[in-house]
């Protein structure tokens, strides 16, 4: 079963190596990564969709929470949420079959945003789902090429997955660097 | 900036008046603030200015032979003592030989902090000389590291480091200190506190969890503690004791848990696992309750999960969240450190006999016990550790290293004092015991500190018997020689028809080579010799070797097969 896994960490350098190598050595069996910053200063999120039952998916959640640049870590597969994933697609089209890729396109609410003689490229965001039927349609046609990001997730309603906020030791955030005020001097 | 004399006391930087400093100044003066006595070490290029540095402050340094042995003497000096043991070496070759320790040090949850050099800044990721990934390599066998950028930030990182090392489930943190950032100028700050937002361990266990375990008890006829590492490290022995008497509680232990409690006690049943005692395992069969603490169901005590504690509900006390329920299911998990979470439990636990289920195990423990030794002229290993309990009182601290003596030590000799019991245990590290006793040792010099070693674990490590006399460190050594690796060998006889494939080895004249190196040494052959050759060694001032060669082809038991649950015990049929 596809569960999704949310971890806030620290930007510090290397701990992207540090999660994934956590989530490769406890083997788990990772679908998808997307990772980017926040809106908070010096805080970054990854959303993990992960394959396992109720046990190994408490063991995953624990285990990032072993790492020290690991803030918090919420499993929120069971939470109402709206899912989305980005795909560009690359695909053959020829005059013959341009204006039929076209009415797909139009009925699955995607975008062109690239035309040559040969292909054209397809913007589609969705949940995964719309994304798969999207392309299988789009294979009689022979696709080129495909990028896809992997799952982005936030719970509905007004409740959020926030760090606490960093605390200043001795007037100074080590999240950005950035002193809150100066640092005590002679 | 040269420093050719020591700096005095009256010119180090107070916290109120920030100077200018080395990164390698900065970086002693950092640890002197952490209460860093001893550190463990071996020079080489990229750590030079560091150890130009380090003979102005007052730290005593201990020179190695391998940096395998500094980590693992900082493991037995931490272990010992509850302090955050602390080694050092270059960059490249240093730090790889660096990784065993350091894996050790993860697997049984002990606190050090080891420092490495690396190449300047300027060379990282060129492949340059002695560079090696120390960051990448020990990512996953560390609680953390830090590769230091900016000589400014050293305080605030040897700050979290001691801080990560020592708290919640103890472990390793790596310092990897380039060597341009060693020579930088910077100012010394000191940070008044570390706060690390990932990372906040439970304390305290929830109230709630605890009421639930009371009940549980109350309500158990046949209750079983097992109580491992995080009794030791928390230091809940009287916590643990008051629990055990409150409700006539039975206690038996893991290998780490070995001198967690008193093996003299009445509610003492000795140790579990693979070559736990008999008594104790079927135990484990045989209870409606086991309560775990601060132990996380490794396989060596489990035996084949499915047929683990069968017919038991289970209460799991344990600092690291991710260990409860990761191997077994619990019934009552409580997080949270072992001494307040049973100083709490003692409090909502009603007093209890359990007088028929203590006097099961008694009979079990008569029927098949752990004291016999199979009648023979010949020398055998557990004849060695049984005269070394008789002769030190049972009060010595016993370091040993990994094999079938590790199995002999923790099953013939009773352990009273708390924390006296030392060895390689998740990891399992050949030559471990050598270095690690000098960590003992210097830890606590007061107490008498007996190595007990395999001539196979013995060859891993023995150049640290230079280091045992050029500091003089009165480590008493006990070689339990019998020319095999004798755990595979009998592994190899007991599964692998007999094919003693690379398990028989030779070694050097062991007497021949503590008199080469400095150290008083004898050799025995017979039963007769041993006792009196023990109390030499005891009346012998400083470092004492004695090489027992004892019968080649001897079985530990009690075992629990490969695979098999602690119901297939196979026991010692030559009883």
């Amino acid at each position: 079963m596809k569960r999704t896994v949310v971890a806030l960490m620290e930007d510090h350098p290397g701990v992207l190596n540090r999660v994934v190598s956590v989530l490769r050595r406890r083997s788990f069996n990772i679908d998808s990564l997307a990772v980017g910053h926040t809106d908070q200063p010096g805080v970054s999120r990854m959303t993990i969709t992960v394959e396992g039952n109720d046990e190994v998916i408490e063991q995953v959640v624990k285990q990032l929470y072993k790492i020290i640049d690991v803030i918090k870590v919420s499993d929120i597969s069971d939470e109402k949420m709206v899912v989305r994933e980005l795909a560009l697609i690359k695909v053959t089209a020829q005059s013959q079959t341009r204006s039929e890729i076209m009415q797909i396109v139009d009925i699955y609410r995607a975008k062109i945003v690239d035309v040559s003689p040969e292909s054209l490229m397809i913007e589609v965001t969705g949940p995964e789902e719309k994304i798969d039927s999207l392309i299988s349609l789009l294979r009689g046609f022979g696709i080129k090429e495909v990028v896809r990001t992997g799952r982005v997730a936030l719970v509905r309603g007004p409740s959020a997955t926030r760090a606490p906020e960093e605390e200043p030791v001795d007037g100074r955030v080590r999240s950005t660097g950035r002193g809150v005020k100066q640092a005590v001097g002679p | 900036m040269a420093m050719t004399t020591p700096r005095p006391q009256s010119v180090m930087p107070t916290d109120t008046a920030p100077r200018r400093m080395t990164g390698a100044e900065i970086l002693c003066e950092s640890l002197r603030r952490e209460g860093v006595e001893l550190i463990f070490g071996y020079p080489g290029g990229a750590v030079l200015p560091l150890y130009h540095t380090l003979p102005e402050f007052p730290f005593r340094h201990i020179l190695v032979r391998h940096e395998q042995g500094a980590v693992f003497a900082a493991s037995g000096y931490a272990r010992a003592t509850g302090r955050v043991g602390v080694c050092l070496a270059t960059s490249g070759p240093g730090a790889t030989n660096m990784v065993t320790g350091i894996a050790d040090a993860m697997m049984d949850s002990v606190p050090i902090v080891a420092i490495t050099g690396q190449v300047a800044t300027s060379l990282i990721g060129r492949d340059a000389f002695q560079e090696i990934d120390t960051t990448g390599i020990t990512l996953p066998i560390t609680k953390h590291n830090y590769l230091v950028e900016r000589a400014e930030d050293l305080p605030i990182i040897v700050r979290e480091a001691f801080y990560i090392a020592r708290n919640g489930r103890p472990g390793p943190v790596l310092i990897d200190v380039p060597k341009d950032v060693q020579q930088q100028e910077a100012e010394f700050i000191w940070p008044t506190e570390v706060r690390l937002r990932g990372f906040r361990p439970t304390l305290h266990g929830h109230a709630r969890q605890i009421r639930q375990a009371a009940e549980l008890i109350a309500q158990s006829e046949r209750p079983l503690i097992l109580a491992g590492h995080g009794v030791i490290i928390s230091q809940a022995y009287a916590e643990l004791r008051a629990l055990a008497e409150k409700a006539q509680i039975p206690v038996i232990t893991t290998l780490h848990g070995v001198s967690c409690f008193p093996e003299s006690h009445e509610l003492s049943f000795g140790m579990t696992g693979m070559h736990g005692a008999a008594y104790a395992n079927k135990a484990i069969c045989e209870c409606d309750l086991l309560i775990g603490i601060g132990m996380r169901f490794d396989d060596r005590v489990t035996g084949k999960v499915s047929g683990f504690a069968p017919k038991a509900k289970i209460i799991h006390i344990d600092i690291d969240p991710a260990e409860i329920g990761k191997n077994v299911r619990v019934t009552v998990p409580i997080v949270g450190d072992c001494r307040n979470v049973l100083a709490a439990l003692v409090r909502e636990v009603k007093e209890a006999r359990h007088e028929e289920w203590l006097a099961q195990l008694c009979a079990w423990r008569e029927e098949m016990p752990m004291t016999r030794i199979r009648e023979t002229d010949r020398l055998l290993p557990q004849h060695v550790i049984r005269a070394l309990y008789e002769e030190t009182g049972g009060r010595a601290l016993i370091v040993c290293d990994v094999g079938q003596h590790q199995m002999w030590a923790a099953q013939h000799y009773w352990y009273d004092v708390p924390n006296s019991f030392f060895s390689s245990g998740g990891l399992g590290a050949m030559g471990y015991c050598l270095p690690a006793s000098m960590g003992v040792k210097l830890g606590r010099p007061d107490e008498m500190v007996w190595a007990v070693v395999g001539d196979g674990g013995f060859q891993v490590t023995m150049q640290e018997l230079a280091t045992i006399v050029q500091d003089n460190i009165a480590v008493k050594i006990a070689i339990i020689n019998n020319g095999y690796l004798g755990m595979v060998r009998q592994w190899q006889q007991l599964f692998y028809n007999r094919r003693y494939s690379a398990s028989p080895l030779s070694g050097p004249d062991f007497v021949k080579l503590g008199e080469a190196y400095g150290i008083p040494a004898l050799r025995v052959t017979r039963r007769e010799e041993v006792a009196p050759a023990i109390r030499q060694a005891i009346a012998t001032e400083g470092p004492f070797m004695i090489d027992f060669v004892v019968e080649e082809e001897e079985n530990v038991y009690p075992m629990i097969p490969p695979g098999g649950a602690l119901s297939d015990i196979i026991l010692d049929t030559n009883l």
